[in-house]
């Protein structure tokens, strides 16, 4: 297909669909905006990962436009002849969407040739129209690489569609760190498919804030064969922000490992959504996956929606999954105060101190300052542990 | 300092406390003794102004002001300090942060300038170096995973660093092995001093071998129902509260 050819308000996915029940995106746009206008001031602004890496790759309103990074010879950004389009419309329908209207004719590819970090900036700097952008990322054979990824909405009632296939080759790493601050009135959906070789890692810590609505899906194709994944994340939502994060893992052979934990915060009338799901098929023995949700409520109109589901069809595996849902402990909150901290800041500490076990599981040094210093951020907190 | 007046208050519909009149002046150590179910704790809370308690009458100020219009947290910065007599472990938030947070919150609130972090650290170090606390237990979660003693002995250090006005100690010794009691009351008897008040709250004299009250209270069914010196806590040591349980009722 090509750029000319609409989106229709029908393609969206709708709470007929099982898995997009929570995040219904037909009954919210009745009609897909227009198509975003370029846009260059970008690079005078910087990223929430600046300083981190040597590459940087900017794609804005759905353009990569400028990659100002010195182009090691660890990190190789080229252009691909975009592939026709894999995905299924009824399971993968953003991906879909994605894949058939990107708007550049061709994809931005990232290759890891050598160890190395790259940031990739998705800025949405526009208002009421739509955009679709399609990024594959490479890691070569043995390779240990840190994707920084960034998703700044700069505009307002946006539709941002993005579609990441990333590719590990055999004892490659990767970690990912994505962190997702859209606009209060955005749509947006980033869609990641995984496949993993024998022998690599992928981790994952997803970070967001959620928007009108927003879901950050990810799909890793486990091998098994001593591969192993972690899928992580924190959602801290007020207002009347929507974050859903949804993961799909399926171990396809003997001998993987998958570690998942994911803690958010909802607020005044917001809404988190947890699906996580874990296929172990016929055969995949010896796999060990492990999924945690636990989510905090702070306000009676407050939403949180969490499906965990592990579907095994193998005998001899170990798999468990955790989910809770609560309030803050009252007793502690009590006990900050009575040593002279104000409630919105005894709440704003314990819920950092919640999620921030999430935190500490972040590998990359940087990036996981920056996780905590966002958190802090996002609950009001100023990193030294006072308010603001 | 601390006066406490005819003061009533009630959990959702159960008086507890039916009319607790106290004057504790500056420089003085009050204890107060009485049975399981008296009112001791409630009375603690009630101070410090935990949710769930209702005051029906009476009154309760520090220094003339009125305490019971005050959120905990702006009783904390006029001074009230209260040791839980279990303290919380708070996951996540290493002590020192903790601590540093609540000094800078009390010194916001009083319109004093937060304390730098050298100046937070060096006294930190004092201060857990005289409580025999290893330094190295203050950049750990709260009170996680620590001992009964060794949460005590946070509640003294939490003690000595926000400097307060006014102590309230309920039932410090409870949990307490009796080199435990001995560190904690020598941290309790350093903070002594002619601004600073302090109501001790126990079920048992033991305590007040160590920490030397200057007179003794009797609470029973909600009221104080005996005052005395020193010598009325071994009275009850000796005879029980069986006496003051019957007249109270």
């Amino acid at each position: 297909m090509s750029l000319s050819t609409a989106i229709e308000n029908s393609d969206l996915p709708s709470r007929r669909h099982e898995d997009w029940r929570w995040t219904d995106l037909r009954g919210l746009i009745r009609t897909v905006p227009p198509v975003s206008p370029v846009f260059f001031d970008v690079i005078k602004s910087s990223g929430p990962f600046e300083g981190q890496a040597n590459a940087e790759l900017i794609i804005a309103n759905g353009r990569q436009n400028w990659w100002p990074g010195k182009d090691a010879e660890t990190v190789e950004f080229f252009e691909h002849d975009a592939p026709d389009n894999p995905y299924d419309r009824a399971s993968l329908p953003m991906a879909a969407i994605a894949a058939d209207h990107a708007i550049e004719p061709r994809a931005s590819i990232i290759q890891f040739n050598g160890d190395d970090a790259a940031s990739v900036r998705f800025v949405s700097a526009t208002d009421g129209t739509s955009h679709h952008a399609r990024l594959g990322v490479v890691v070569k054979a043995g390779v240990s690489a840190v994707l920084l990824e960034s998703h700044e909405g700069r505009g307002d009632r946006y539709l941002a569609n993005t579609l990441i296939e990333i590719f590990l080759e055999e004892g490659a790493k990767l970690e990912r760190i994505v962190l997702a601050d859209d606009a209060a009135e955005a749509v947006a959906v980033t869609t990641a498919i995984v496949k993993v070789a024998a022998g690599a890692t992928f981790n994952q810590t997803v970070l967001t804030g959620g928007a009108r609505r927003q879901r950050i899906e990810t799909h890793v194709a486990h091998p098994g064969a001593h591969a192993q994944v972690r899928l992580d994340g924190i959602y801290l939502l007020n207002a009347q922000r929507h974050a859903d994060q949804t993961t799909v893992v399926t171990h396809g052979g003997v001998d993987g490992v998958t570690t998942q934990l994911t803690k958010g915060m909802v607020a005044d009338q917001a809404r988190g959504v947890f699906q996580g799901r874990i296929i172990v098929a016929e055969g995949a023995d010896q796999t060990d996956a492990r999924m945690g949700h636990h989510a905090l409520i702070l306000s009676d109109r407050a939403e949180i929606d969490a499906k965990p589901e592990l579907l095994i069809f193998a005998d001899d595996v170990s798999c468990a999954h955790g989910n809770t849902i609560g309030a803050l402990d009252e007793e502690a909150v009590f006990y900050a105060r009575q040593r002279g901290i104000p409630e919105l800041e005894a709440r704003a500490m314990l819920t950092q101190a919640f999620v921030g076990e999430v935190v500490e599981r972040i590998e990359h040094d940087g990036a996981r300052e920056i996780a905590a210093a966002w958190v802090a951020k996002q609950l009001g907190r100023s990193e030294e542990g006072g308010a603001e | 300092m601390l006066s406490i007046n005819n003061l009533h208050a009630r959990v959702e519909d159960k008086p507890i406390l039916k009319g607790v009149t106290l004057e504790v002046p500056a420089g003085e150590v009050h204890a107060i003794m009485g049975p399981n179910g008296a009112g001791k704790s409630t009375l603690s809370y009630v101070l410090s102004g935990r949710g769930g308690y209702e005051v029906t009458e009476g009154s309760a100020s520090l220094n003339g002001e009125d305490l019971l219009e005050l959120e905990p947290n702006e009783r904390a910065a006029k001074g009230v300090f209260l040791s839980f007599q279990y303290p919380l472990e708070i996951p996540g938030v290493p002590a020192l942060t903790f601590i540093r947070t609540a000094v800078n919150a009390q010194r916001r609130a009083r319109g004093e300038d937060e304390i730098a972090a050298p100046a937070f650290l060096k006294l930190a170090k004092e201060k857990a170096a005289s409580l025999k606390i290893d330094f190295e237990m203050l950049k750990r979660g709260l009170n996680v995973g620590f001992s009964g003693g060794e949460k005590k002995r946070m509640e003294i250090f939490q003690m000595a660093m926000l400097s307060p006005k006014f102590l309230i100690l309920d039932e410090t010794d409870s949990g307490l092995d009796i080199d435990a009691l001995k560190i904690v009351s020598e941290g309790v008897n350093a903070l002594r001093s002619p601004e600073r008040g302090m109501l001790v709250i126990t079920h048992y004299q033991r305590l007040l071998d160590y920490i030397k009250p200057d007179r003794v209270h009797v609470l029973a069914a909600g009221r104080i129902v005996a005052s005395g010196g020193p010598e009325l806590a071994l009275q009850l040591e000796a005879e029980g509260y069986d006496k003051y349980v019957g007249a109270a009722a």
